[in-house]
C-alpha cells in the first residue's frame, strides 16, 4: 500500500523531513504496527519513535488510536500531543 | 460559525461586530483571548513558533465548533488561531461565542477552548533567551479539563 506519511513538531525534526511517500508492507495492519515498522527504518526513525506512547496518529486527518486499522489510508500523520490554544 | 487559521493578528472588536451585524437577537457575547506568555518554568522566552497541520486543523476546529452548537443554543461563534512566529504579549487564539443568554455563551467558550487545546493539531515551540528552542509539553490538566464535558 502506497501512503503519504506526514510528520510534525519534534517527530518531524528527529526524522529530518516533513513528509514522504512510502510503500507499506501488507502485514502492517494498524497505526501501532506502522510505528513499530517505521522505527526499524533507520537511526532517525528509531529516535523519533523510541517512545511510541508519546506519538499521536491521525489517519486521513482524523485522530486515531494506535490500534486503528490503516487499510486504504491515503495520509497518515505522526506528531506529539497537541499544544495549541 | 467561522474558523480561521492565520499568521496575522486579529481585531477582537471587529470580530464581535461581524457576529452582531444585521441582527438583534443576541443577548450575550463572550470572548476569550489567549496570548503569548513571556515567562515559563524554564525561564524567559523571546518568541513562540506555532506549527499546525493544514487541512486537519480547520477540520478539527470545525468539528469542535459544530459540537458546541449542538450542546448550546448559540447564535454564532468564531474561532481564530494564529500560526508562525509570535512575540511575548502577542495574541495567539480568539474564541467568540454569541447567544441569547450569558450561560450558554460562557460555557460554550470554555468548552471550545478545552477541546481546542486537546484536539486541534497545533504545536508550540518556545525560543529561550539563550537561543535554544523547546517544544512545549502537553499538560495532563488540559486532558483532565475535558472530563467535565463528558456526556453521561
Amino acid at each position: 500500500m502506497t501512503t503519504n506519511l506526514i510528520y510534525f513538531a519534534w517527530v518531524r525534526e528527529r526524522i529530518g523531513r516533513s513528509h514522504e511517500t512510502r510503500d507499506i508492507p501488507d502485514d502492517i495492519l494498524t497505526a501501532g504496527d506502522l510505528i513499530t515498522w517505521l522505527a526499524s527504518q533507520g537511526e532517525e526513525y528509531a529516535n523519533a519513535f523510541s517512545n511510541p506512547d508519546a506519538v499521536r496518529v491521525a489517519v486521513d486527518q482524523t485522530h486515531a488510536d494506535h490500534g486503528q486499522a490503516i487499510a486504504g489510508a491515503k495520509e497518515i500523520a505522526f506528531f506529539p500531543p497537541v499544544t495549541g490554544g | 460559525m467561522a474558523v480561521r487559521v492565520q499568521a496575522q493578528d486579529f481585531d477582537i472588536g471587529a470580530e464581535i461586530a461581524a457576529l452582531q451585524e444585521g441582527r438583534t437577537d443576541i443577548g450575550a457575547i463572550v470572548t476569550f483571548t489567549g496570548t503569548v506568555r513571556g515567562t515559563t518554568k524554564a525561564g524567559d522566552i523571546t518568541s513562540m513558533t506555532l506549527e499546525h497541520y493544514p487541512g486537519m486543523t480547520e477540520a478539527e476546529l470545525g468539528r469542535v465548533e459544530a459540537e458546541a452548537h449542538g450542546r448550546w443554543p448559540l447564535q454564532g461563534s468564531t474561532i481564530i488561531h494564529r500560526i508562525g512566529d509570535l512575540a511575548p504579549g502577542e495574541n495567539v487564539v480568539l474564541v467568540v461565542t454569541a447567544s441569547r443568554h450569558r450561560h450558554a455563551a460562557f460555557e460554550s467558550a470554555e468548552f471550545l477552548m478545552d477541546y481546542l487545546k486537546s484536539r486541534a493539531p497545533f504545536w508550540k515551540k518556545e525560543t529561550g533567551t539563550d537561543g535554544t528552542g523547546n517544544w512545549v509539553d502537553a499538560r495532563e490538566s488540559d486532558e483532565d479539563a475535558l472530563e467535565r464535558w463528558a456526556k453521561p
